[in-house]
């Protein structure tokens, strides 16, 4: 699909692209190095012949308990081109105690907040970022809570909740202190 | 500002207004910080995830098929297009094709959902910037949408329709004949909305050159949609990368020129009457036939082989206790929801449930892009440019 797209990324930036596959719905995928990104998604957005000036989104997985686990976070990247109506799919791996990727949000203004979203859920730090703080959740919260090491009924309220008779779920402490 | 000598210096700051978490305006649970400096907004800065209900953790842990009551709640304004676009996806991870007449019911139900979607945001421009009743004949239509999908699903605003490799459920015995009588009456509504808003002095005024947005800078923040043709630009994912049976279907995708809040208004109108020519299209060529798939790994087995057979009730407690086997991968898949491109990055890990979902909701990029269009604007303009970009609080913020 968008195979032209990444032959071209390799021609001119030979070394960022480490790997290519292709997944089960058909879609081409490029592993693009981390230092890289930035140059990558420049010369996708602004070289004519490819023209990807959508940018669609960026997401982040934990990949803590897949058989492949090393680098932790897999951020992937699509952009959309409608002059050849394709979409390019990038991904960036990155691990450590503290992931670190280069911000985007110079090239796609769309990124800034895609960004932001990946380090409030996953604490992956976007480099150059110019505003990075939390977006759905509020500042106070601790830790990054779609980390696959955080606890699904983990509660961390910002005022003391009230203890609730419930069997089994629901709302509060649940009749625990 | 020059100041003559002789006038009196009167000093000035900027005032900092917060507009909502709870205003009518602020749909959802938005809050603005806005700056402003005198009526111009100088800076703006939307502060949300109040409505934030952990959609993706929920996801990871539950199986394929419970995710689906989760995407409900993403735009529950029109629930049933993020339905079949997670199924779409996941139909795409496992490599399965739908029966013929189960792709035609999700056509003819995500377009009367789309219309549902656009009719009570047009509603809601008009209720907001003064004009009551075309809110009403808005809503009156979008009701009669929502009576038709109730008889379809059995609810009114939370679907919970389809099922992996198909539908759960046909369609109730003359439910097309009601649908084409529907459909009549909303054009008649949706005309009378027409009416009363587009050639109106004060709407017109009010909206439009406001909230210009560029097509470069549409394009740049993630824009989709109507409000990215709004700009001149022509993407629609059911004409780009045709998904179901769109490429069957005649239908036009209307464009705009200026990309403010007027064109976007006017996208909508057209979208309207162009679900209405799909609809009525994809009624005429509906096949009959079944609408799930018949295969017991994916699809439950019909309820007297559960009961009957040992084969049927070992499928369906597979089924239900472990869920779907989607094998290894991953994929992203796209399609054209009533705001734009609603996509799905699915991980599998090849157990029953998702590794990662992924949900890349339309309204996010566009609330994203809304501080760009209202900034160096009156605060006036933040009401009709907030109504047209149709942001909805379920998917931004999951």
């Amino acid at each position: 699909m968008s195979k032209f797209a990444l032959d071209r990324v390799t021609a001119a930036l030979p070394t960022a692209i480490v790997e290519r596959f292709t997944d089960r719905a058909g879609g081409e995928w490029g592993v693009v190095k981390p230092e890289a990104i930035e140059d990558v998604a420049s010369l996708l957005r602004n070289d004519p012949e490819l023209d990807f000036k959508l940018f669609v989104t960026i997401a982040c997985c934990d990949r803590l308990q897949l058989p492949v686990a090393e680098p932790r976070f897999e951020l992937s990247y699509v952009f959309g081109s409608l002059k050849r109506n394709e979409q390019v799919r990038l991904k960036v791996r990155v691990g450590g105690d503290r992931p670190e990727v280069p911000t985007i949000s110079g090239v796609y203004q769309g990124a800034n907040w895609d960004e932001r979203l990946n380090w409030d859920f996953y604490g992956v730090r976007f480099t150059g970022h110019p505003d990075l703080r939390r977006i759905l959740l509020y500042e106070e919260f601790k830790g990054h809570p779609l980390r696959k090491d955080y606890p699904l009924r983990q509660r961390q309220p910002l005022i003391p909740e009230r203890p609730i008779k419930d069997l089994f779920r629901g709302p509060g402490t649940s009749g625990v202190a | 500002m020059s100041e003559s000598e002789l006038e009196a210096h009167f000093p000035t700051q900027n005032m900092v207004v917060n507009l909502g978490p709870s205003h009518p305006a602020m749909h959802g649970t938005v809050r603005m910080r806005i700056e402003l400096e005198g009526e111009t907004i100088v800076k703006a800065d939307p502060e949300f995830g109040f409505l934030h209900r952990g959609f993706q953790k929920s996801a990871e842990n539950g199986t394929w098929t419970q995710v689906l009551p989760y995407t409900d709640r993403l735009n529950y304004v029109s629930s049933l297009m993020n339905n079949f676009g997670y199924l779409n996806a996941v139909e795409k991870l496992i490599g399965l094709e739908i029966p013929e007449r189960a792709k035609y019911i999700r056509v003819i139900s995500s377009e009367l959902h789309r219309m549902a979607d656009h009719l009570t945001c047009v509603g809601a421009v008009g209720l907001e910037l003064g004009g009551f009743s075309a809110f009403l004949y808005g809503i009156e239509a979008r009701e009669l949408i929502v009576d038709r999908v109730t008889e379809l699903t059995g609810a009114r605003l939370t679907t919970t329709f389809g099922r992996v490799g198909g539908l759960n459920r046909d369609l109730p015995p003359g439910w097309t004949d009601v649908v084409l009588k529907t459909l009549d009456k909303i054009s008649s509504l949706a005309h009378e909305v027409d009416g009363l808003l587009t050639r109106n002095r004060i709407f017109v005024d009010r909206t439009k050159d406001t909230g210009v947005i560029s097509a470069e800078d549409a394009l740049d923040f993630g824009f989709t949609g109507p409000c990215l043709r709004a700009c001149g630009v022509n993407y629609d994912i059911r004409k780009a990368r045709p998904y179901w049976v769109y490429d069957r279907l005649d239908f036009d995708v209307p464009v705009g020129a200026r990309g403010d809040n007027y064109d976007r208004y006017l996208m909508r109108m057209e979208e309207i009457k162009q679900s209405d020519r799909i609809i009525r299209q994809a009624i005429k060529q509906m096949p009959v036939g079944p609408v799930i798939i018949d295969d017991w790994r994916v699809a439950l087995p019909p309820k007297p082989e559960v009961y009957g057979t040992i084969e049927g009730t070992m499928a369906h407690f597979k089924l239900i206790m472990e869920g779907v086997q989607v094998p290894p991968g991953e994929v992203y898949d796209s399609t054209e929801s009533a705001n734009g491109e609603l996509g799905w990055w699915l991980v599998s890990d090849g157990s029953g449930r998702p590794y990662k979902c992924h949900v890349r909701a339309p309204s996010f990029a566009l609330l994203s892009g809304v501080t760009r269009m209202i900034e160096g604007q009156l605060l006036a303009d933040l009401i009709p440019t907030f109504d047209t970009i149709n942001m909805i609080g379920g998917e931004v913020e999951q």
